[in-house]
C-alpha cells in the first residue's frame, strides 16, 4: 500500500504540468547553452529568493497515497518554528531577513572525513531530489509537502562515520540578533535534534533544501533542514550548522524542555499518547474533518524493522 | 451626576470591550483571513477572550473591595454573562466543528486529553451560574445565591488547568493568568477585606 521504491518518487520535474514546462522550456535552452557543465536543478527551480515576488507555484500532485500536496501559500506561511515566535502565523514575516548565505555546515565528530561544507557545495554536491511526505505535527496536525534535497545518507557515506558512531546530532544556528526567539529562556538554545544512525542512514532521512521545486524560504528552515517523515514534526530541525557523529544519545532541546512529554525518537504513533493529548487523530491542513492519525505516519512497512523489539512506549 | 455618567461610560466600555473579540473573528470567518487551520484559530479567539472576562468578572468584587468603586458591580453580571457566551462558544467549536459531533472521538478526547476534562468541567460550573444570573432568580434562592455563586471560585482554577495542561511546554502565560486568579480569590478572604476596608476608611479620613 505504501511501498515507497525509489523509482516510485516523483522525479524533480514530472509535476511540473506539460504547459508550464513548454512555457520555461526557452529560457532552460538557454541556460543550458550557457553552462553545459551545470548539471544541477534548472534555473525554474531555484526561486523565489526571500521577499519575491514572482507567482507562487500553481502546480500540485498527490502522495503515493492519494493525498493532495498543501498548497505552496500554507506551506509558508503556517510554521512551528520558535527561533522566530511561537506563534505560527508570523513566523514568515518574521523570517524574511534571515540571512541564509553566506552559510557553512561543518560535519564532524566520529567520522573518518571531517568537513565544513559551503551551503552551496553542499547542496549542489548531491543530486536533487523530489519527496513527497506527510508532516504530522506533534500538536495534531498534518500537511503533504513536496520537499527538494538529498537522502542524509549520502551526506554521512561521504564522510564515513567511525565504528564507535551510533548517534547523528544536529544543531542549529545559534544568533539571537536574527533569531528573536533564542532570547526566549524557557528553552535551552541552540535546537538541537538526534536521531540513532541507522534511523539517520535510512533512504527516508532527507536533507531538504528546497519546496515545491523552489529554494527552501526561511521560514521553512532555510537553508538546509532535516525531514524525517515518519516521525514529529519537531525532530526536523531547521537551519543546521552543526552534524557531529556521536556515540551517546544526544539530549535534544525539547527533551530538555520536557523530558516526560518529548523523547528522543517522536516516532508518530497513534497508540502512544502525548501525555496529556491523545495522538490517535490529526487534521491534515485543509480538510475541516479529522482523520486517524497512521503508525510511523503511514511509512510503517519502510521502518518498522527499525524498531524491532522495542517497547515504543517507553522509548516514545 | 458625575457617577451616572462614569457608570454609563463604564457600561458602554464593557460592552464594546466584551463584544469586539467576536466581531473581529466573525469578520476574519467571513473575510476568508483565518490562518490555515481555521478551527484551531477559532478554537483559540473563543477561548481565550472567555478566560479574560473571567478574570475581570472575578476582579469586580476586589476593586470595589479595594477602591470602593461601587459601579463596577453593576457590570459584573455582563462581564460573567459574555465569558459565558464565550465558553459555550468555544466548547461548541471544539465539540461541532473540531469533532463533528463523533461521540467515539469526543469520549476519546475527553479521556485521553484531559485538559479537555478539565475544560468541560469548568463550562458545567458555569452554566447554573448564569441560568441564575437574573434577578428572578437572585430573589428566589435568596442567601443560597450568593453561595451559589461562588462556584466561580472553582471555575477560575478548573480554567487555568484546563490552559497549564493544553500548551506545549512553555506554561508562563497560563500560570500569569493563574497568578492573577489566585491574586484575585485571595482578596477575598475576610482578614484581607477588613484591612483593605481599614485603610480605605484612614486614607478618606487623612484626605479630609
Amino acid at each position: 500500500m505504501n511501498n515507497i521504491s525509489a523509482s516510485e518518487i516523483t522525479p524533480e520535474n514530472t509535476y511540473l504540468s506539460r504547459r508550464q514546462f513548454m512555457m520555461r522550456a526557452g529560457t532552460m535552452a538557454i541556460g543550458a547553452a550557457t553552462s553545459v557543465a551545470c548539471r544541477e536543478i534548472p534555473e525554474v527551480m531555484r526561486g523565489p529568493e526571500a521577499g519575491s515576488t514572482k507567482p507562487r507555484p500553481t502546480i500540485s500532485g498527490t502522495d503515493e497515497l492519494g493525498d493532495t500536496w498543501n498548497d505552496f501559500e500554507a506551506i509558508t506561511n503556517y510554521n512551528n518554528y520558535y527561533e522566530f515566535t511561537t506563534e505560527k502565523e508570523r513566523v514568515a514575516a518574521l523570517s524574511q531577513n534571515f540571512r541564509t548565505r553566506p552559510w557553512k555546515i561543518s560535519v564532524g565528530g566520529l567520522v573518518k572525513n571531517p568537513r565544513i561544507y559551503d551551503i552551496d557545495d553542499l547542496i549542489h554536491g548531491f543530486e536533487q531530489e523530489e519527496r513527497v511526505y506527510r508532516l504530522r505535527c506533534v500538536e495534531g496536525w498534518s500537511m503533504v509537502i513536496p520537499w527538494l534535497g538529498f537522502p542524509l545518507r549520502k551526506l554521512l557515506a561521504e564522510v564515513e562515520p567511525t565504528a564507535d558512531a551510533n548517534h547523528v546530532r544536529f544543531e542549529t544556528l545559534y544568533d539571537p540578533q536574527q533569531l528573536p526567539g533564542q532570547r526566549n529562556k524557557w528553552y535551552e538554545w541552540p535546537y538541537v535534534e538526534g536521531l540513532r544512525l541507522d534511523e539517520a542512514m535510512h533512504d527516508l532521512t532527507f536533507i531538504a533544501s528546497g519546496i515545491y521545486g523552489k529554494t527552501l524560504l526561511p521560514q521553512n528552515g532555510a537553508p538546509i533542514r532535516l525531514v524525517i517523515p515518519w516521525k514529529y514534526g519537531f525532530k526536523g530541525i531547521k537551519a543546521i550548522v552543526r552534524i557531529d557523529l556521536v556515540e551517546q544519545q544526544p539530549s535534544t532541546l525539547w527533551m530538555a524542555a520536557a523530558p516526560k512529554e518529548y523523547g528522543y525518537y517522536a516516532n508518530v504513533n497513534p497508540t502512544v499518547h502525548h501525555p496529556r493529548w491523545s495522538q490517535a487523530t490529526e487534521r491534515r491542513i485543509g480538510e475541516l474533518t479529522r482523520r486517524p492519525t497512521m503508525m510511523f505516519n503511514g511509512y510503517e512497512e519502510e521502518v518498522t524493522y527499525l524498531y524491532k523489539e522495542m517497547d515504543l512506549r517507553r522509548f516514545f | 451626576m458625575r457617577r451616572k455618567t462614569s457608570l454609563r461610560l463604564i457600561r458602554a466600555a464593557t460592552h464594546i470591550g466584551s463584544l469586539s473579540p467576536l466581531a473581529t473573528l466573525i469578520w476574519d470567518i467571513s473575510a476568508q483571513t483565518l490562518s490555515v487551520n481555521p478551527i484551531q484559530d477559532i478554537t483559540v479567539r473563543t477561548g481565550k477572550p472567555a478566560l479574560i472576562l473571567l478574570v475581570l468578572t472575578l476582579a469586580c468584587t476586589p476593586i470595589n473591595t479595594f477602591f470602593g468603586l461601587k459601579e463596577i458591580l453593576r457590570i459584573r453580571r455582563s462581564l460573567g454573562l459574555y465569558a459565558f457566551t464565550y465558553t459555550c462558544l468555544h466548547f461548541l467549536v471544539f465539540v461541532g466543528i473540531d469533532y463533528g459531533f463523533n461521540a467515539s472521538l469526543l469520549q476519546e478526547a475527553i479521556f485521553k486529553k484531559p485538559y479537555a476534562l478539565v475544560g468541560f468541567l469548568a463550562f458545567i460550573t458555569l452554566i447554573p451560574l448564569a441560568m441564575t444570573s437574573n434577578r428572578k432568580w437572585m430573589q428566589r434562592l435568596g442567601k443560597r445565591w450568593k453561595s451559589l455563586h461562588r462556584l466561580i471560585y472553582i471555575t477560575g482554577p478548573l480554567v487555568v488547568i484546563h490552559y497549564i495542561w493544553l500548551v506545549k511546554s512553555d506554561i508562563r502565560q497560563p500560570l500569569a493568568f493563574g497568578a492573577a486568579i489566585g491574586l484575585l480569590l485571595l482578596a477575598r478572604l475576610p482578614i484581607v477585606r477588613s484591612v483593605a476596608r481599614r485603610m480605605r476608611v484612614q486614607l478618606r479620613r487623612r484626605k479630609m
